[in-house]
């Protein structure tokens, strides 16, 4: 039972990044802007939450820095694709970029510097109870945001006014805008709450995963997340349950190596990217499933006509 | 050996920058040398200890030298270039310090005759290009015989980069160091497939202690799995450079990359007008391997550990003596007798007792 506890909560560390980061693509993609800058806006929030808790000591301050570092960067892709329409796959792809080489560069001072992991909760009595204490109650606060973060982007796309507007912008911006509303204002906003969510699962990385800074240290969890939006063909709860599969799939590997179980490890590597490839080929067959779906205006760029 | 294949726009233009400023302030009586690095000198592993010995040149021979760094070059086309363009801007030595630059290296050597060249971790010379590297696989066997008396479960988690000949060394040199102290010792491999993912690295390290290791060591470059040691309560071993400031109560020691003298007296070479083409491949012996201070162990260890490293550094003791049986039983290498550097540059092969299917 220990061993089950361990691993469960091994997974949940490793799928908590990606959580966040494809929730708030999923928002982006959602409004019809494809942001490929992921991976680079994950850095540039690694970075200002390592950064912000080793000089202020407030974990609380480093988390609200890194989403709004994040926020920063998604508001310069959008001002590129948004106001200056600028391609937004070649945007985000050299935003991803930019975001590598500052992060290292603003991280060249942090290098080698420890930092204490981000609290896990405690409650007196029940943190402690047998499997589900440690499961249920012994997260830290980034964890719980994740659930919570997800369950609001469900109610929000399903439920509210507002979100049924951004997927209506991201449906036909044309009729949208037709209907009166501001298409270029809620495009920003979507992205740059993307933008925000990746600074956090950065910021997830550099304060509670491995908490320490280190160059790239994303390794390509911005693209993962990326496909998992897809993978989850753009509905909440299946990108919680990607987030799990995928955090899941990467853990039970080593398990298995490390049981001696002969499982080639480059085969589980990519496993990720394969499921996403199949769903895509499977969505791409029905044309139902697609027009549910898939945003039909993601990637394009927005000119009023008048 | 080591690879970052990330594209460092920022780097690549700081780099640029220095070597402008260099350029415009050389004298001419300094001799100028160059270094060409993979990664970034603050990867805090591989790049960052070569920078250390580019340092160490400038302080041991002060306004004689003139050093001259470039970091994050890919491997491939963009190395030829950074390195020609040493060459042509007056650098007398070079290093360049990863495997992937050996075919640049020698391309631009033949070039360049009145240059001297020296590659870390390849196995092509000429007569003004050297190669050197370190026997890391020293360190490992003193790893294993503090993991023989340290490990309580008997069981060791090994996290792996690469199944290549110089991490598959480094198991059976490690495996062979504990089973010198404690015959039970079993090693857990867990391979990750890259050089440097912090995330990853940690996980394997969670993997290893949930199925019972109670001592992590690596072959990966960053501090993660250290860092879980620590928060786990298990006990763990550093690369490349001293890591104790990430896991101060998990480091029993690290197993230090230390290219200075050897930097020092090339560079004087070259100075002096005594350089010649050599291929060297230094242990404790050389200095370009040392151990970082023995913590978190009882005395008796530690001097077990020193003792260890004392008797190889002399010569008294080769980590791979025989007798030595492969997993399949078969013996490898006789009683009595050593492996020779041929048998331990291709080390293709676990020797018995690693609990692991060496991948393809």
């Amino acid at each position: 039972m220990d061993i089950f506890v361990q691993i469960v909560l091994t997974v949940i560390t490793a799928s908590t990044p990606l959580l966040f980061a494809a929730s708030g693509e999923l928002i982006t993609e959602k409004s019809g802007v494809l942001n490929l800058g992921v991976e680079g806006m994950m850095l540039i929030g690694a970075i200002t939450g390592f950064a912000v808790a080793i000089s202020t000591g407030s974990a609380t301050l480093a988390i609200f820095a890194a989403a709004i570092a994040g926020a920063a960067a998604a508001f310069i892709f959008g001002f590129l694709t948004l106001s200056l329409l600028a391609n937004q796959v070649a945007t985000g792809l050299a935003l991803t970029i930019f975001g590598v080489g500052i992060s290292a560069l603003v991280g060249a001072a942090f290098v080698g510097v420890a930092l204490e992991p981000l609290p896990k909760l405690a409650i007196p009595g029940i943190s402690t109870l047998p499997v589900i204490g440690p499961i249920v109650f012994g997260q830290d606060i980034m964890v719980y945001g994740s659930f919570v973060l997800i369950a609001a982007i469900y109610w929000f796309l399903k439920h509210s006014h507002w979100g049924l507007v951004v997927r209506a912008v991201g449906e036909s911006h044309d009729s949208a805008h037709a209907l009166g509303y501001p298409v270029i204002a809620i495009r920003y906003m979507a992205t740059i709450f993307g933008g925000a969510m990746c600074g956090l699962g950065g910021a997830y990385l550099s304060l509670a995963y491995t908490p320490m800074w280190a160059e790239n240290m994303t390794a390509g969890r911005g693209w993962i997340a990326l496909a998992l939006v897809v993978f989850a063909t753009w509905r909440p709860g299946r990108l919680l349950l990607g987030a799990y599969m995928f955090g899941g799939i990467t853990i039970l590997q080593l398990h298995a190596q490390g049981a001696g179980i002969n499982v080639p490890s480059q085969f589980m590597s990519m496993l990720p990217y394969l499921a996403t490839i199949l769903v895509l080929v499977l969505i791409s067959r029905d044309k139902v499933r697609i027009r549910l779906n898939a945003p039909n205006c993601i990637g394009q760029a927005f000119r009023p006509a008048h | 050996m080591k690879r970052f294949g990330i594209t460092r726009v920022v780097g690549g233009l700081l780099a640029a920058g220095l070597m402008a400023a260099g350029l415009s302030s050389a004298w001419a009586d300094q001799t100028k040398v160059g270094f060409v690095y993979v990664g970034p000198v603050g990867d805090h592993g591989w790049t960052y200890r070569h920078d250390i010995g580019r340092q160490a040149v400038e302080n041991a021979l002060g306004d004689k030298v003139k050093t001259t760094f470039v970091e994050s070059v890919k491997e491939g086309p963009d190395a030829e270039r950074v390195i020609q363009q040493l060459a042509a801007s007056g650098h007398k030595l070079i290093f360049t310090t990863s495997f992937g630059f050996m075919n640049p290296t020698v391309k631009v050597a033949k070039r360049n005759p009145g240059v001297m060249f020296e590659h870390a971790t390849g196995y092509k010379r000429g007569k003004n290009v050297s190669t050197y590297m370190a026997r890391f696989y020293e360190g490992r066997y003193v790893a294993g015989v503090i993991a023989g008396k340290m490990s309580k479960t008997n069981t060791v988690g090994y996290v792996g980069s690469f199944p290549i000949p110089e991490v598959v060394r480094g198991i059976n040199s490690f495996l062979l160091g504990a089973h010198s102290v404690n015959p039970d010792i079993k090693i857990k491999v867990v391979w990750v497939n890259s050089w440097y993912d912090p995330g990853k690295e940690g996980d394997a390290a969670k993997a290893l202690i949930d199925q019972g290791a109670d001592i992590i060591t690596q072959h990966t470059d960053s501090p993660a799995p250290l860092q879980v040691a620590q928060n786990r309560g298990v006990l763990g071993f550093g690369q490349a450079s001293d890591m104790a400031a990430f896991a101060k109560n998990a480091q029993l020691t690290s197993i230090i990359d230390n290219w200075d003298s050897y930097y020092v007296a090339r560079a004087k070479a070259v100075v002096d007008g005594s350089w010649k083409s050599a291929d060297t491949w230094g242990g404790f012996n050389t200095g370009m391997v040392e151990m970082a201070p023995f913590t978190n162990m009882p005395a008796d260890v530690a001097k077990l550990a020193q003792e260890t490293v004392d008797a190889i550094s002399s010569g008294k003791l080769h980590p791979f003596t025989g007798p030595i049986k492969n997993q399949k039983g078969e013996v490898v290498i006789k009683a009595g007798e050593v492996a020779d550097d041929g048998m331990l540059l291709g080390m293709n092969f676990y020797i018995e007792g690693v609990e692991d299917k060496l991948p393809n």
